[in-house]
């Protein structure tokens, strides 16, 4: 066991050197790197950019030398515990990722969707399972199927037309409320609700229906095994059968699927977060993408990578120890 | 054949004893009680002493699974709505101009009305009247009429007419990508599988790190290095290429799908007596493995080309894919990340490309998923 979770970290380090080496390689290959458009913007704001001026500028952002050599110099520092400063703002790309505005935001939304899709999904996938092939399921079916089918975009504007500015039910964007001064600190939680609401809706809505898939494929599969037909022959209720013998099975992949969860719990969703203007870390390194910073690039998809590979080695380890039949070599 | 004798394996569960004696390549179906109500071409039997061969019918495992197919309404349903939408995009423009109606892709309407606002100012020496003239020479975010179906959106073009130009793109689009990762995907995870070993671990290793790169920031950076080059490719092929990189970064799931099953195939009596008989290594692989991967294939393509879709349409969002004025789903939503006012009153802008992405997407997993219980041998239904 033991000799297996260290191969298994040995690998994951393995990984993770090649998913750095690929995005930084890419990364570089950007044409239009940052120091390029910030000359751009100097030549057309009239300021004489000479080419030493150049040299020295892509000197101090570290974009000077072969990509190689880059990326053993991003290494070396990474180790050292330097993730280096954004291009866009100058600060520490750790401070500007791992903040309440930023991650706190991501992580808020993500782990209220994440518990309503689970008690929304695994509910349907159980009906939807033992009332096989009957309008229930059928209904239950198209409206996860139609769930899934939704483009996020389309979904998030959709919301905010009907509810934020037809109805005016919610804010229509941003994280607070500016024309409030909030008198207490639960005034200030209720309207920071209020503004997570519609974020969190839409990816309930658009995350539900691959659970409920899920949750229903092994529901089905157990209510088929020999142990439940045993558990019905010997006259148990229908509701003890299924809540008892047939949920219990149910749970093992529910159970390891928990471990992969956590990637997504702090990756942010990236489009939903910037249909409605949350600072959230997804709308916040769509920005950086786009303007090629390159240290917050590498070190938001570094960590997302990291939290990946310890997910994966984690949902393994689970299942050893949910299902005792399985044996990790 | 071996997918066959598991189906009749499977169909015999059902049947009483006296059938068991047929002969093993016949799938054997006898009206059960749930297929009375729904399957008239199976005949039932006549105070227990019909001849058997009104019992059998003789059934092809692709006439079965066709069967199971159309049974579901759903896959019908999946199959109505694509039909509908391939009908549309690609006949749509060749059928609309002949009946009148004709509008070009990026063709603007420039049929716009140039409008007089007249004032009344009080001046110092009395009121006058002060006229604002607004020359509209574009027909821009027209609303609903008879010379544009659905209106038109911000640039003065037709949106009825784009949905069928984007509905092309979008379609198309989506089966490229998915052939072609469907394609790296088989020859990768059928390479690991069959050979094992270190090109096994080699290439599984190659899978983990490819999963591991977040496919949409990926996309964006690639997107962005794209969109600074504008010589190195045609504005229009853009999107094309931008398909086949994510494909290029796409294909580990379909190869660990076909993997694990080769692995799990590899094992299976048949192929071990298929050895035994002599059959060459490309006989095996392609009699007797492929047959029995497709089924899971086929339905995680069709599953995939939902998803594509989708992709294609965010790309296009978020302005990194099909570029204005060419139209996608995914470009004609794009306006109302920008503009919030068309957002609030034009709903006839980005209503209608956004349900047709809903649909194709649906009616591919309605079909994907009636394809998996239809190809699902355990489902007896």
């Amino acid at each position: 066991m033991f000799k297996y979770i260290l191969k298994r970290i040995g690998i994951s380090i393995l990984i993770l050197f090649g998913v750095s080496l690929i995005l930084y390689t890419l990364l570089r290959c950007m044409p239009t790197d940052y120091v390029k458009m910030k000359i751009i913007a100097l030549n057309q704001a009239g300021a004489d950019v000479t080419d030493a001026f150049i040299k020295e500028m892509y000197k101090a952002y570290g974009l000077d030398g072969s990509i190689i050599e880059g990326y053993f110099n991003w290494l070396k520092n990474v180790f050292s515990g330097d993730f280096g400063t954004s291009f866009i703002s100058g600060a520490p790309v750790i401070g500007e990722i791992f903040n309440a505005d930023r991650i706190g935001t991501s992580f808020f939304v993500a782990a209220i969707a994440t518990v309503f899709e689970f008690m929304i999904a695994i509910p349907l996938g159980i009906t939807a399972a033992t009332h096989q092939y009957s309008i229930r399921d059928y209904v239950v079916t198209v409206f996860v199927l139609i769930g899934i089918s939704l483009p996020s975009f389309f979904f998030g504007q959709m919301l905010k037309d009907l509810f934020a500015n037809k109805l005016g039910w919610f804010p229509v964007s941003g994280m607070r409320d500016p024309t409030i001064t909030y008198a207490n600190a639960m005034e200030a939680f209720a309207d920071y609700a209020r503004h997570m609401f519609l974020p969190i809706l839409t990816v309930v809505i658009l995350s539900i229906g691959s659970r409920m898939r899920m949750t229903r494929t092994n529901m089905l599969e157990v209510l088929n095994s020999d142990y439940i037909r045993t558990a019905r022959a010997k006259g148990l209720k229908e509701r003890k059968v299924i809540y008892k013998h047939a949920f219990r099975n149910t749970m093992i992949p529910i159970v390891t699927g928990l471990a992969g969860l956590i990637p997504s719990l702090f990756s942010g969703a990236m489009i939903t977060e910037s249909v409605f203007d949350l600072t959230g870390i997804g709308s916040y390194a769509l920005n950086a993408m786009t303007q090629g910073d390159i240290p917050v690039i590498m070190t938001y998809n570094m960590f997302l990578a990291t939290l990946s590979v310890i997910g994966v080695l984690l949902a393994d380890l689970m299942y050893a120890v949910v299902d005792p039949r399985v044996k990790l070599a | 054949m071996e997918e066959n004798k598991d189906l009749v394996q499977n169909t015999n569960e059902n049947n009483t004893a006296e059938q068991n004696f047929e002969q093993e390549e016949l799938t054997v179906t006898q009206a059960t009680d749930s297929e009375q109500d729904n399957a008239p071409v199976d005949i039932q039997l006549e105070d227990g002493e019909s001849p058997l061969d009104k019992n059998v019918k003789l059934m092809s495992p692709t006439r079965m699974v066709l069967r199971r197919f159309f049974r579901s309404k759903l896959s019908i349903a999946g199959l109505v709505m694509l039909i509908a939408l391939f009908v549309f995009s690609w006949l749509g423009p060749v059928i609309c101009p002949a009946l009148g109606y004709d509008w070009g892709e990026i063709e603007t309407d420039r049929t716009g009305n140039i409008e007089y606002t007249p004032y009344e100012v009080e001046g110092e020496n009395g009121s006058f009247v002060q006229i604002i003239v607004t020359d509209n020479g574009v027909n821009a975010l027209a609303p609903i009429s008879p010379t544009h179906i659905l209106g038109t959106d911000e640039q003065g073009m037709d949106i009825f007419t784009r949905l069928m130009y984007g509905g092309r793109l979008s379609l198309s689009l989506s089966f490229l990508a998915v052939f072609l990762t469907s394609f790296l995907g088989i020859v990768m995870g059928g390479i690991a599988g069959f050979y094992g070993g270190v090109v096994d671990n080699i290439i599984m290793r190659l899978c983990d790190i490819l999963i591991c790169l977040p496919t949409l920031p990926l996309m964006l950076i690639i997107g962005t290095v794209l969109d600074a080059n504008p010589d190195l490719i045609k504005q229009d092929m853009y999107i094309y290429v931008l398909m086949g990189v994510l494909s290029l970064f796409s294909w580990p799931g379909m190869a660990r799908l076909v993997r694990g099953q080769i692995l799990f195939l590899r094992e299976q009596e048949y192929m071990t007596a298929a050895e035994a008989m002599g059959y060459s290594a490309s006989r095996r692989i392609f009699k007797h493995l492929i047959p029995n991967i497709l089924p899971q294939i086929i339905v995680s393509m069709t599953l995939s080309l939902g998803s594509m879709i989708l992709y294609e349409s965010t790309l296009s969002y978020l302005g990194l894919g099909v570029k204005i004025p060419y139209a996608s789903w995914g470009t004609m939503i794009e306006v109302i990340s920008k503009r919030s006012d068309i957002l609030q009153n034009n709903f006839n802008v980005w209503g209608p490309p956004g349900l047709c992405i809903i649909i194709a997407v649906l009616g591919f997993n309605f079909i994907g998923d009636g394809l998996r219980d239809a190809l699902d041998p355990k489902q007896r239904r």
